[in-house]
């Protein structure tokens, strides 16, 4: 049957094509996040080529360079990876261990925060569509506490819940469920709503129940709203709690990792670039998690050409 | 209990912000199980709002409204009518095949009737080799036939239709009235069709319902004698062309009546 | 939003904060427990000079880097827009930055920026304001309607005329959209840049340093300064928008 003449946007002929060109792009994004790479390990090695060159100011003239050149400040890309694997004291584990038990540790604290704030955070976004009443009650609060900055008073919350005798790991916890549960409830409603009028209508003809409606309907429509609040307050939960541990640097996370390789920083620079690394691992891989999770939920719809 | 849709001084004011709207006003109508009735007017007329009345999507003013023998909220919770829209309005995370059997999905119906009844209705519109396909791979023209082919799954004796065809190109709405002639012979289902256009609603009807602009009201009722089965010849015969002129002239003296 | 509109949540806050100063002195709990608000007011007044010269201090840092990240986005991103190839790969890239915990840089930036200059704040800053800035307005740049540019074209429109007429103000939403979230992130970013060491005299000390002794109204006083910071540079990115756009679309319909 050739009655799609038409062709549209999406006809099946361009679909095809767009399916052959597909793995092509994957490589060649691949290949461009290489190139990047490379590009500022370029930069960074060529800078200290001509700090070594021009003894540490800038050319023709007797401005020092800032940052200063040297290995002791700025290490050489392959010194701070050979940190990684090296010891991470003397006669200790490799680095690499030790900084990913750090990273598991954080990790650990913020996902549990985040995974129960993303679910109350859904649950009142539900809530709020099914009862206008209620959402025109509370929305402004949830509003008004995106403006308190909450990441920034990680630490006082901390020492604050340590007062109350509470472990310093829920205080991160509870830190990192406040980050996700407002975002989430936000995009949970714009998402239950975001369906076309002709959607819901349509819903109507078939006497379908509200709770139909929200599970076949509102709820699918707003999966890639609330993936998306979610990737960005897993972030922020990391951090969260990477800033909650600081204060006492308490634990055996991120916090107290950075804040020790700061210390020996004079004696052994590498050591910290690497276990920052680490830290930006971590970081990716939580995002990535949830991605690869979102891929896998969102199967099939339509992905907006991210360029 | 004869007549599938019994309209009798219907009439529908919207109150908003910008004030009192009165949409329709005193709609006399009636339809006989099997017609295939358009509606066409002015933009505003409020053909829209009619249908919608039809499918108790929205409460009539003023006056009385049957739908098979029933109110329409009761047609309506028992399935006996069947929508499509000018945006398909597929859902886009399910397969064609799950977006077909939606509302037996709804009903209640099981997953083995619901698989079986949504091969047919598939085959029926001929897309039966892109059941698990997304609707984004569709195009247009498919996407509204697997919107029809959702429509018709719970064999409903009535077909509400507003400016399907409205967003595709010429050459695509012609073969898409074709397609929709046979389904309508093959269902033997009541059709009420809204649509702008003057050759489609001469084509595609036994009866044409002039309205007015706002307040819509009903101008005339055309009968459209030209033989069945309709097929692409019909479109260039001279009694064809009589009757879009007098469909036009209708439409034009309306215009003028507000 | 209407006048009339706002007096529910404004009574029903009024309400909440009566009885949160009323659960506080009937329970007469300690105020390393919960401070009343009273004693918070308190502290305002009381170390209002204390509190708003820090305050100052912080967002110096936050501008400053607010600046650097904004400029150095916007610049990166005509160069993404314009190369499809550095497009495919910097989209990707920014992504993964951001999903990184920015702020665990700071020890290193102090390091590199030394300890007790503000720049080392700041470059923490710019590197958090600089991924959303580069990756949105290099959208906007880059996405626009196919029919405009062939209508440029058919004009015999140079790239820099399409650039200024068509490029800039389809990507000014987009823009502004992504300072909706530098702005508050700059401020964010600067007080938790200052908890891994350096001057004492800034925000984000001065509130640990309280909290560290308990002084916990102290300490919500520097919060509620630190949030009337945040919605002060939030409202002036909305009335900017305004004025740079005031034919968009989604502000006619706020109106």
């Amino acid at each position: 049957m050739s009655a799609f003449r038409s062709g549209g946007a999406y006809s099946p002929g361009r679909m095809a094509a767009a399916t052959e060109s597909g793995s092509n792009t994957a490589l060649k994004r691949v290949l461009a996040v290489a190139a990047i790479l490379a590009l500022l390990v370029a930069l960074w090695e060529g800078y200290k080529l001509l700090g070594r060159a021009t003894g540490g100011t800038w050319p023709f003239t007797e401005l020092e360079m800032r940052p200063r050149p040297g290995n002791n400040s700025m290490p050489h890309v392959w010194d701070v990876v050979a940190a990684l694997f090296g010891p991470h004291r003397r006669g200790g584990d490799p680095l690499i261990l030790v900084m990913a038990s750090a990273v598991l540790f954080t990790l650990r604290e913020a996902l549990v925060g985040f995974l129960v704030g993303g679910a109350f955070g859904f649950a009142l976004g539900v809530l709020f569509v099914r009862s206008q009443a209620t959402e025109r009650a509370f929305m402004p609060y949830v509003v008004a506490s995106q403006t308190i900055p909450i990441i920034a008073i990680a630490p006082m919350v901390v020492i604050w819940g340590r007062q109350l005798d509470v472990p310093s790991w829920l205080s991160v916890a509870v830190i990192a469920a406040f980050l996700t549960f407002f975002p989430v409830a936000i995009n949970t409603v714009r998402g239950l709503r975001s369906p076309e009028a002709t959607a819901t209508e349509l819903f109507h003809s078939y006497a379908a129940s509200p709770s139909q409606r929200l599970w076949k309907l509102q709820v699918p429509a707003a999966l890639p709203y609330i993936f998306t609040s979610m990737k960005i307050s897993a972030s922020a939960s990391v951090v969260g709690a990477i800033v909650g541990e600081l204060p006492a640097g308490f634990g055996e996370g991120l916090g107290r990792a950075l804040l020790n390789y700061n210390q020996v920083f004079a004696a052994d620079p590498t050591k910290l670039y690497a276990a920052v690394l680490m830290a930006a691992m971590g970081g990716i891989v939580f995002v990535g998690l949830i991605t690869l999770a979102e891929r896998f939920t969102l199967a099939g719809r339509v992905r907006e050409a991210s360029l | 209990m004869d007549f599938i849709v019994d309209a009798q001084q219907l009439g529908k004011t919207f109150e908003g912000k910008a004030g009192t709207v009165e949409a329709l006003r005193g709609i006399d109508l009636q339809l006989e199980p099997g017609e295939f009735v358009s509606l066409i007017g002015p933009s505003g007329c409020g053909k829209s709002t009619l249908l919608r009345l039809i499918g108790d999507l929205l409460q009539p003013t003023t006056g009385s409204l049957a739908v098979n023998g029933k109110t329409p909220q009761q047609a309506r919770i028992e399935g006996d009518y069947g929508i499509a829209f000018q945006k398909a309005t597929l859902l886009d995370w399910r397969t064609v095949q799950r977006n077909v059997e939606l509302p037996l999905e709804l009903a209640g119906v099981e997953a083995h009737a619901r698989a079986a009844r949504t091969d047919e209705l598939l085959d029926m519109v001929g897309l039966a080799d892109f059941a698990d396909h997304h609707p984004w791979q569709l195009s247009g023209g498919m996407q509204q036939r697997v919107a029809i082919a959702r429509a018709l799954s719970q064999r409903p004796p009535l077909l509400l239709m507003d400016e399907p065809f409205g967003a595709l190109d010429e050459m695509t709405r012609e073969s898409m009235q074709q397609e929709l002639m046979r389904i309508w012979r093959d269902t033997a289902t009541t059709v009420v069709f809204v649509t702008h256009s003057i050759p489609e609603a001469v084509f595609l009807s036994t009866r044409v319902v002039v309205m007015s602009p706002r307040p819509g009201r009903i101008t005339d009722r055309i009968d459209i004698g030209l033989p069945q089965p309709r097929d692409s010849g019909i479109r260039e015969s001279e009694r064809f062309f009589e009757l879009l002129t007098q469909v036009r002239e209708q439409l034009r003296s309306s215009d003028s009546v507000s | 939003m209407s006048s009339r509109r706002l007096i529910p949540p404004v009574l029903a806050f009024a309400g909440v904060i009566g009885l949160w100063e009323a659960v506080v002195r009937l329970f007469d709990i300690q105020a390393f427990i919960l401070p009343a608000p009273s004693a918070i007011w308190t502290a305002f007044i009381e170390t209002w000079e204390i509190v708003w010269s820090y305050g100052f201090r912080t967002l110096m840092e936050a501008l400053g880097g607010l600046l650097g990240g904004t400029v150095a986005g916007v610049l990166i991103a005509g160069a993404v827009a314009r190369w499809s190839t550095i497009r495919l790969g910097a989209m990707p890239f920014s992504a993964a930055v951001n999903a990184m915990p920015i702020v665990a840089t700071a020890p290193i930036l102090n390091q590199l920026f030394g300890l007790t200059s503000p720049v080392s704040k700041m470059a923490v800053v710019a590197v958090m304001v600089f991924f959303p800035v580069m990756a949105n307005t290099a959208r906007g740049l880059a996405e626009v309607d196919p029919s405009e540019l062939e209508l440029m074209r058919a004009m015999a429109a140079s790239p820099f005329t399409i650039l200024r007429r068509v490029r800039i103000p389809n990507a000014l939403p987009f823009f502004f959209s992504a300072m909706k979230v530098a702005v508050p992130l700059s401020l964010i970013g600067a007080i938790i840049a200052e908890y891994f060491g350096g001057p004492q005299d800034v925000l984000g000390q001065y509130i640990t340093n309280r909290a560290q002794l308990f002084q916990f109204p102290d300490a919500w006083a520097a919060i509620l300064v630190a949030s009337l910071l945040g919605i002060g540079m939030y409202s002036i990115v909305l009335l900017a928008e305004r004025l740079f756009m005031p034919w968009h679309v989604s502000l006619r319909l706020q109106a």
